[in-house]
């Protein structure tokens, strides 16, 4: 690690005014200080979030779910009540992972392969900021790219009750993140499908989407072409096989739902 | 003796209170006053020439002490790293080991060959140093697969090793193979690829070297299986310090499985280093510098012909296999190979021919060198795979062609076409016991209900051997072993009765600390809390060959037998004149030393307070008792089993689940069953592992490690492996006091071939290990 200051302010205004060129929000650490540790990163500053209360927690609404950003995978998977949310976080990495890292974190993160951005996508969350509200469309921009901008902070993400939702994820047996991960929801706007493992970015099968809204059942799934085109292509998965398991997985989720 | 504490007993591991509790002592809990830290600056490069190095600007940071190079080692008189297994080509011509500077020296063969050594008040100056050295690489080409390497026009790694290979090598009757294969009813012919393993033990290499100016002394700390080993390279070979000067104390060592056999560069450059700074210097490697750096393990490329008549006997077995070695042959890289590898490919069979060869080869990757099982893993894979293959070919129940080959009980000794004499086994025995274990005659209903479910359900079969306790010392010296592979051990008698144990075995996870105990306990009836086993420390051990090859027991426990001998025949000379009886006359049993018919007796307590305060004492008999010896094995000994595999396939990901796992290992006498049952697991798993999970990956174009984290290199978890069931045959080995044949790398050994079995029976297709879900997938699916 190189040498870095640190800060841990109480208030998300302290935490704003903080804010400068070259620093980096804290959240679990978990992507960020291995990274760190490795070199690959030399912020000037660390902003701690982790003494800002506001930032935590479940809260549950009729119609919606709002995780705090500093919200643990650990606390998602305890208290979350849509159960195909607490379910993904339940898997991922492992407990001292979960216990250290965030929403907030891993939604800012963006890894192509990480689990989170599946859900955000797929149950068509939004983003509030300490700026702005960003819609899940919106939000994954591309590999490790998000809409938000320098320094902007993820205050929560609120998630719209579905009819009904399952992920299903395939891991990859290394690292355990996804090679592929599918998360099929039944909402009042019809299906959607997010993908995240097999692109560079979580993205949503729109002719999955269609056929399922259609007739939402295996055979449906069955009946769409999932192409190879653009999806990753690596040591432990290649483009063909990732499109494969998209469809497995799809079916998988389905069949979870009650297709 | 009290069979609580004694041979047969699961005594529960004494280490284990202070690893429990966070009281163990691993080389980083060790520090020294005044100590530096080293930083190791590291290849990016699979080829180049150093063409510049500079380290001006680091040397002004702060904190630094030095940078040294390879020059500055070579200025020193400090000799290259070598290789102590000198092999022998068909042509009669040695082996080809180029000099192996421990700091490279102009030129770098790999992805994190050690360039210079930053020295810093501490590891973050270090580092931030590294980075202000400055140097220039004029890349080469790189070769990385050995077939590449052996191949016309491949880039040449080192200027004196023509189109890179090491050796040729032979063993076996040629002429006999080839005529078995073409009078042969049916041949089996099979590529097969032994995957390339990174070793992986819990605790990273590390080495602190520690210069006494006032004595002239270097203590090195360093994560070693074999302390005097290490001594004994550093100072005859790289001329660190004479040996009386040199201690090596290798203390608890989380893990080795062959990785911290070798003396590898980083450990030699701090055993100079701190003596030239005059400041001890500390280095651990971080778990990248593993994944780098650690000896690899496999890598083999092989096309074996197994050759049979009608009845499934076999007729003849022809292997001709390509090794890569890495970049340079590492402390006993040749060995594995050859004598570890071709020597064990009867198997449990009666062949009649066989003929391995085998090509070395350098590649532009870590050097590899022996892993868990090294050698005997890739034979038992070629073996088990080529018999269960030739038995699919021909319509024969794999269980029934293993039985129609086994060699008989009653053959023993029994002597291979490759150069092994087999003293004892049961080999039917092992297999009957196994097949009833898993239930074989209910498979096809097993089958059948998986294929209800849409899965693809296998089974597969490893009765494997391997020749462990390695080894006579005048057998291996000469095919080329360049040390003797004995043991040493030293029983300490305290005058108040309790014992020490010098042994020259090393424990990095064994539990030699009990299992050496129960030893003790048993032949001399100490209580089993008054033993304490000393090991580790060449400045306590008399002199030791150290832990590999399964042999702690076989040879180290044989050592420690020899000395109980001494001591018995001393106790009885006490005994004798204290009981006023002649020498003849005293029986022992369990430390109680009898006049025969009376019910005069002496404990061994009692004798050793006399023989400390020998008031009154025999005068022929010197005071004190601590006894020492020296134990030569007189031959390996043939641990063997039968492990049997089911597994069930989804064909839809390409996903095995291992269902279920049978092992019936013969390892002679068992001293501490727990520990065995634990050795098996463990070995299983690494098998699993290298079958299932685990593959090193360099990439071709730019010759980078991809795996080279667990973000890509996949070890074996808990939730990867079924529920182990284990048993144990014991036919005594013939050829040791103890009549135990070892049991770590058993596991290992099998496992691979088992696993493949199973899944390229429920495939109906042959593939490569790994078996990952996209190869799985892909033979499922017929793509
Ligand atoms: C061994 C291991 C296994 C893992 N397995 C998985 C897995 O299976 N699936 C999976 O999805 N992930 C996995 N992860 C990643 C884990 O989920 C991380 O916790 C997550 O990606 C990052 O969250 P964090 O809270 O640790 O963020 P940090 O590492 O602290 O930060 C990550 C990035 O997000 C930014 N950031 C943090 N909080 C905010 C905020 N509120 N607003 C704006 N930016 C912010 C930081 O500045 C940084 O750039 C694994 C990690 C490890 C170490």
């Amino acid at each position: 690690m190189y040498h870095f200051e640190y800060q841990r302010p109480a208030t998300l205004d302290e935490a704003v005014a903080l804010l400068k060129e070259d620093c980096k929000l804290l959240a679990g650490g978990q992507t960020l200080l291995p990274t760190m540790k490795q070199r690959l990163a030399q912020p000037e500053m660390l902003v701690d979030l982790g003494a800002i209360e506001t930032l935590r927690g479940v809260c549950p609404d009729d119609d919606k779910l709002a995780i705090g950003a500093m919200t643990t995978h650990a606390e998602v998977a305890s208290k979350a009540d849509i159960p195909a949310l607490a379910c993904l976080a339940a898997g991922i990495g492992d407990p001292q992972v979960r216990n250290r890292g965030t929403i907030g974190g891993s939604v800012a993160n963006n890894d192509p392969a990480a689990d989170y951005p599946a859900a955000v996508l797929g149950l068509n969350a939004q983003i509030t900021t300490n700026k702005r509200v960003i819609a899940a469309d919106d939000f994954f921009v591309d590999l490790f790219e998000t809409a938000l901008e320098e320094n902007e902070i993820i205050i929560n993400v609120t998630f719209p009750r579905p009819q009904a939702a399952a992920y299903v994820k395939f891991d990859n047996p290394a690292s355990r993140y996804a090679i592929v991960g599918v998360f099929v929801a039944k909402t009042g706007g019809g299906v959607r499908v997010a993908v995240t493992g097999a692109g560079p970015c979580v993205f949503r099968h729109k002719d999955l989407e269609t056929a399922l809204t259609s007739n939402f059942s295996a055979q449906s799934v069955d009946t769409v072409t999932v192409s190879a085109t653009g999806l990753n292509n690596d040591l432990h998965a290649s483009a063909e096989y990732r499109a494969n398991l998209i469809k497995v997985l799809t079916k998988r989720a389905v069949a979870q739902i009650g297709g | 003796m009290g069979t609580q504490t004694g041979i047969g007993a699961s005594v529960k591991r004494k280490e284990d209170k202070r690893f429990i509790i966070g009281k163990g002592r691993y080389l980083d809990d060790i520090s020294r006053p005044g100590q530096t830290y080293g930083y190791f600056i590291r290849s990016p490069h699979a080829h180049a020439k150093i063409t510049s190095l500079d380290s001006t600007a680091a040397l002004k940071a702060p904190g630094v002490v030095a940078v040294l190079t390879g020059p500055d080692m070579q200025a020193d008189g400090i000799g290259p790293l070598i290789c102590g297994w000198g092999i022998t080509s068909k042509d009669g011509t040695p082996h080809k080991a180029p000099a192996h500077p421990a700091l490279a020296i102009g030129r770098v063969r790999y992805v994190g060959h050690q360039v210079a050594l930053v020295v810093a008040e501490t590891l973050q100056q270090a580092r931030d140093a590294a980075e202000l050295v400055e140097i220039e690489y004029e890349e080469l080409d790189h070769v990385i697969e050995v077939g590449d390497a052996l191949a016309a026009g491949a880039p040449q790694i080192h200027d004196d090793v023509p189109g890179n290979l090491s050796f040729d090598w032979e063993l076996g009757d040629r002429a006999k193979t080839d005529g078995a294969i073409s009078a042969a009813h049916h041949v089996t012919r099979m590529k097969l690829r032994n995957n390339r393993l990174i070793p992986n033990a819990m605790e990273p290499r590390a080495a602190l070297g520690d210069y006494d100016s006032g004595t002239d002394e270097i203590t090195l700390y360093t994560t070693s299986q074999n302390p005097h080993v290490h001594r004994l390279v550093l100072s005859a070979f790289n001329a660190v310090a004479p040996e009386h000067k040199l201690r090596v104390i290798a203390p608890d060592v989380g893990g080795g499985f062959g990785s911290k056999i070798f003396i590898y560069s980083e450990e030699t450059v701090c055993a100079w280093a701190t003596k030239k700074l005059n400041r001890p210097i500390k280095w651990t490697a971080e778990r990248s510098e593993s994944f780098l750096s650690d000896a690899h393990g496999r890598d083999h490329e092989t096309f074996a012909e197994m050759a049979f008549d009608a009845n499934g006997k076999i007729l003849g077995l022809k292997v001709s296999t390509k090794a890569n070695v890495g970049c340079y042959l590492s402390t006993f890289a040749s060995a594995v190979p050859t004598y570890l590898y071709g020597t064990l490919l009867s198997g449990q069979y009666t062949i009649p021919a066989i003929y391995c060869e085998v090509q070395a080869g350098f590649t532009n990757t870590a050097p590899v060198d022996a892993y868990r099982g090294a050698g005997r893993p890739e034979a038992t894979y070629v073996v088990e795979r080529m018999i269960e293959i030739g038995a699919r070919e021909m319509g024969i129940d794999p269980a029934e062609i293993r039985k129609r080959n086994f060699i008989a009980p009653d053959a023993y000794p029994y002597e291979t076409p490759v150069i092994m004499t087999y003293d004892s086994g049961n080999y039917a025995l092992a297999m009957d016991k196994a097949l009833e274990a898993i239930d074989y005659s209910g498979f096809a209903a097993r089958k059948a209900q998986s294929q209800t479910k849409g899965k693809l359900r296998g089974i597969g079969f490893s009765a494997f051997i391997e020749a462990c306790g390695i080894a006579p010392s005048a057998a291996v010296g000469s095919l080329g072993a360049g040390v003797g592979l004995w043991e040493s051990a030293q029983v300490r008698f305290n005058p108040t009765g309790s014992v020490t144990v010098f042994t020259g075995s090393h424990s990095h996870g064994q539990g030699h600390e009990t299992t050496f105990a129960q030893i003790i306990s048993d032949q001399l009836g100490v209580p089993i809390d008054q033993v304490e086993i000393s090991h580790g420390d060449t400045g306590k051990v008399p002199f030791g060959m150290g832990t590999y090859g399964s042999r702690s027991l076989a040879v180290g426990g044989s050592a420690i037998m020899k000395a109980i001998d001494k001591i018995v025949e001393k106790s009885k000379k006490i005994a004798a004149h204290t009981l006023e009886a002649s020498v003849e006359d005293i029986e022992h049993s369990g430390g109680v030393f009898k006049v025969a018919g009376t019910d005069k007796q002496m404990t061994m307590a009692e004798i050793a307070f006399s023989a400390y305060v020998p008031h009154n004492y025999p005068a022929d008999v010197e005071p004190g008792m601590d006894e020492t010896a020296f134990y030569d094995p007189l031959n390996f000994t043939f641990p063997a089993g039968t492990h049997i595999a089911e597994v069930e396939i989804d064909p839809d990901t390409g996903t095995t689940e291992i269902l279920d796992w049978v092992a019936v290992d013969d390892f002679g006498n068992v001293i501490n069953p727990m520990i065995v049952e634990g050795q098996v697991h463990g070995g299983i798993a690494q098998g699993i592992g290298q079958a299932l999970l685990e593959n090193c990956v360099y990439d071709k174009e730019s010759g980078q490690l991809l795996t080279g984290s667990y973000m890509d290199y996949c070890m074996p978890r808990a939730d990867d492996l079924p529920t182990f069931r284990v048993q144990t045959i014991n036919t005594p080995c013939k050829t040791n006091p103890l009549g135990v044949k070892g049991c770590g790398e058993a596991g290992a050994i099998s496992a691979p071939a088992a696993l493949m079995n199973a899944i390229t029976n429920a495939l109906g297709k042959e593939i490569d290990m790994p078996a990952t879900p996209e190869k799985v997938w892909r033979a499922a699916q017929g793509l």
